[in-house]
């Protein structure tokens, strides 16, 4: 009986810690507390795109997994031949490295953001930027390589039709976002050097940015396993 | 902080100029006059097209130009401008725009010149759907659902360029509505006024919120398979494309999945009809409310109950798909699913009911509206749990019955709903009260005809008769009552068309001669009727922002100046 009565206990615990966090969450004014508006709506709208991301990577895997023709071997399609050797994945490698890289500038700067030091903060946005803009250099780089090789929207020569339709679709989706993360790090670094947010007093725009931008990093470990290591 | 929701009118940017104030607004009100506008334009082109439908199947070869691949265009155009262009923004564009700050007690949406961008845009992907009747070939004739290979491959009226038109315009429809639906949520989240908690919001802000998130999470969907199909049909891709063999010659394309497509399209669209459904339930929960001068039965569980139906809905997509040639076991799990959502439906529905029952009910038009509602929905949702079991669907599948159904339950109820919001907020929307014999007239035609047109379609649907056809010709299984049946729901039809002459006779001669409107006419205790102006200015609240104390259903309280409490009026 009295294990019982521990159990019932133990629900009314649950019971009530759950009230608690409704309780918490529908408290007034604000759900998030001393969240800027701006941040919120940034994270609900990174929702809204992972659901864009895994729409289309869902879709990659069902037209993978259904395709009539064979799916070309990742490891041959993304070689590079350096000093007359193939090296598998070697291009990729160094994107992906340049890409997490940059998202390690973008968190450094948002710590200087916190700490209202506006040349490291602008310095450390426009290297993010930087990098981003190498990636889709490199990027561009491999479609390049890939268009000679006589990859089309339409077929390739290596197999499946989807496989390079998926891939300019969905790393292209991947490099506009990239795009549009530099352009957007690159205006928020000069009005941080301009001295706009010491002003204002809001560096928050620098830690929105940095949560787009890391996002669209994340995006690209997903798009990275799916084309490359699958 | 800029999170503060200080009481300073500062971040409100007060525009000087006609053209600031009413064109390029930043504020929510005229953004949402703006929205409705737009949508009930571009409706009444539906509706237009629906009637020229209906005389082709009452009254067939009566408009000479309607062709079989006309008639296919009008159906595609009819119900996609119904469902997005039309529904979704109004309810969302325009109610969400109009209500959510001033039930919430805010200023304005958390960013409001996003909000206006929001607009625009989706003006622009009204524009781009429009063209579609004016390029070569005509609109899209692929059915609403535009099923590929069929909407991209010859002989489908509208499969080269009107198409594309179609496409383009949802993607940029999608574009708008995540900018209006970032700021509805965001607001609902972050920007309510003091005293003001989420479970004392009213259910009219909890159906658009919750349908917002819906809408930034099924939108995505349609937005991926509206680029892939764009790519299938303009860069020669084979995303949804097999091997076709197709006037004599076979396609390049090769291995695509169509069923994807279906796939893509459901996941959005079937979260779709609870995005039209659940503003429709929160606003419908406080017009019954109000004008049966009782507090809402069960306001927690309608809150649950709505959560719940969002969160569902997004695991039925495949009911739509029983007949498509998927995994039959998927069938099991999807029914299972479907009729699962009845259960916190009935409870709204109970609830409504619950609320009537022993209520000081006045029967005003907004009432009459939402009273229809119900009848409706319980109408349109029994017919569900027809459709969502496997074995009763698949030979009601593509017949009549199925249009019977969703235009009882997706179609006709979200709109008797924004009728009564209309007929309910126009006093504090306009300053001016709407004439109530043209109100009721309006709505009997209205309510009567709605069971006219869309009963005798389930007993054709029963007999057999397939949707989307240009003319029965002479088939054994169908009798001679089809046709009178079919002759009868065109009068109706045109008879509920003409009654609409009614209701916008009415708006806006009363927008001109109205008489002036008492600032609450229907006692009502939300904070939208609280302003301290009618109708209310930028910024809603003058110099202070209002402090909730309650929540909005406070009715029936035996006080001997007014029998209600208003949500900022503070505890004795």
């Amino acid at each position: 009986m009295s294990q019982a009565v521990a159990r019932s206990g133990q629900d009314d615990d649950i019971a009530a810690g759950l009230r608690e966090v409704v309780d918490d969450w529908s408290a007034d004014q604000e759900v998030f507390r001393h969240t800027h508006w701006g941040k919120a709506m940034m994270w609900i709208f990174l929702l809204s795109d992972t659901f864009i991301f895994s729409c289309f990577l869902t879709a990659y895997m069902t037209m993978r997994t259904s395709a009539t023709l064979p799916w070309p071997n990742a490891a041959e399609v993304f070689a590079l031949t350096i000093g007359g050797q193939s090296i598998p994945l070697i291009l990729i490698a160094i994107m992906t490295f340049v890409l997490i890289s940059s998202s390690g500038t973008m968190a450094m700067a948002v710590n200087f953001g916190y700490r209202r030091d506006r040349k490291k903060t602008a310095a450390l946005m426009v290297a993010t930027a930087l990098f981003g803009a190498m990636f889709v250099g490199m990027q561009a780089f491999e479609w390049t390589k890939l268009i000679e090789e006589g990859v089309r929207p339409w077929g390739n020569p290596m197999g499946a039709p989807q496989f390079g339709a998926s891939f300019f679709m969905i790393t292209g989706f991947h490099g506009f976002h990239v795009t549009c993360g530099v352009i957007m790090l690159l205006i928020i670094a000069r009005k941080v050097f301009r001295g706009d947010y010491d002003r204002s007093g809001d560096y928050s725009a620098v830690e929105i940015g940095g949560l787009y931008w890391h996002f669209v990093d994340l995006v690209w470990v997903f798009i990275f396993a799916f084309f490359y290591l699958w | 902080m800029a999170t503060t929701l200080a009481d300073d009118l500062r971040p409100l940017h007060h525009p000087k100029t006609w053209i600031g104030k009413y064109v390029w607004s930043q504020d929510h009100k005229v953004i949402a006059v703006q929205y409705g506008v737009t949508a009930v334009g571009i409706g009444l082109v539906a509706l237009v097209l629906s009637v020229l439908m209906r005389l082709q199947l009452g009254f067939p070869g009566s408009v000479p130009w309607i062709q079989p691949e006309n008639y296919l265009q009008l159906v595609s155009m009819h119900g996609m401008i119904m469902v997005v262009y039309l529904l979704t923004a109004l309810l969302l564009g325009g109610f969400g725009n109009y209500l959510i700050p001033l039930m919430v007690g805010a200023r304005d949406m958390v960013f409001p010149y996003v909000n206006m961008l929001s607009y625009w845009v989706y003006l622009l992907s009204v524009i781009v759907l429009v063209a579609g009747f004016f390029v070569p070939g005509g609109a899209t004739g692929a059915g609403w659902t535009l099923y590929p290979p069929q909407a991209i491959t010859e002989g489908t009226p509208g499969y080269s360029w009107g198409i594309v038109s179609m496409l383009v315009s949802l993607a940029i429809f999608i574009i708008a509505f995540t900018m209006g639906g970032l700021n509805y949520v965001t607001t609902v989240l972050q920007a309510r006024c003091k005293g003001m908690t989420l479970m004392r919001m009213p259910l009219s802000v909890w159906g658009i919120f919750t349908a917002s998130i819906m809408g930034l999470l099924a939108f995505p969907a349609l937005f991926v398979a509206a680029i892939m199909m764009l790519l299938d049909h303009l860069a020669g891709t084979s995303f949804f494309m097999p091997t076709l063999f197709s006037f004599g010659q076979t396609t390049d394309t090769v291995g695509g999945n169509p069923i994807l497509f279906q796939h893509l399209f459901w996941f959005f669209g079937h979260p779709e009809v609870y995005i039209v459904a659940l503003p429709a339930f929160g606003i419908v929960s406080d017009l019954i409310s109000v004008h049966a001068r009782r507090n809402i039965f069960g306001y927690r569980m309608m809150v649950w109950a709505i959560v719940i139906i969002g969160g569902l809905s997004f695991l039925v997509w495949a009911h739509h798909m029983y007949v498509s040639g998927m995994n039959p076991y998927f069938g099991f799990f999807f029914a299972i699913s479907t009729l699962v959502i009845a259960i916190p439906t009935a409870i709204k529905v109970y609830n409504w009911l619950l609320t009537l029952w022993r209520g000081d009910i006045h029967l005003r038009v907004p009432m009459l509206f939402a009273i229809a509602f119900i009848f409706t929905f319980i109408h349109g949702g029994l017919t569900g749990l027809f459709l969502g079991n496997v074995s009763v669907d698949v030979p009601l599948s593509d017949t009549y019955f199925v249009v019977g159904h969703f235009h009882m339950v997706m179609g006709v109820s979200p709109v008797l709903v924004i009728f009564g919001a209309i007929y309910h907020w126009y006093p504090k929307m306009t300053g001016r009260m709407w004439n109530k014999t043209l109100g009721q007239m309006h709505f009997w035609f209205t309510f009567l005809g709605t069971y006219a047109i869309y009963m005798p379609m389930h007993y054709i649907g029963i007999l057999g008769v397939p949707r989307r056809y240009f003319a029965l010709g002479e088939t054994a299984f169908i009798p001679d009552s089809v046709a009178i049946a079919n002759a009868g729901i065109t009068i109706a039809a045109i008879v509920v068309f003409l009654a609409q002459g009614l209701f916008f006779i009415n708006m806006i001669w009363s927008l001109f001669r109205g008489p002036k409107a008492d600032p609450n006419p229907w006692g009502a205790a939300s904070l939208e009727w609280q302003t301290p102006d009618t109708p209310p200015v930028h910024g809603n609240w003058g110099p202070k922002l209002p402090t909730v104390y309650r929540w909005a259903y406070d009715y029936s309280v035996p006080r001997p100046e007014r029998d209600f409490i208003p949500q900022n009026e503070p505890p004795a």
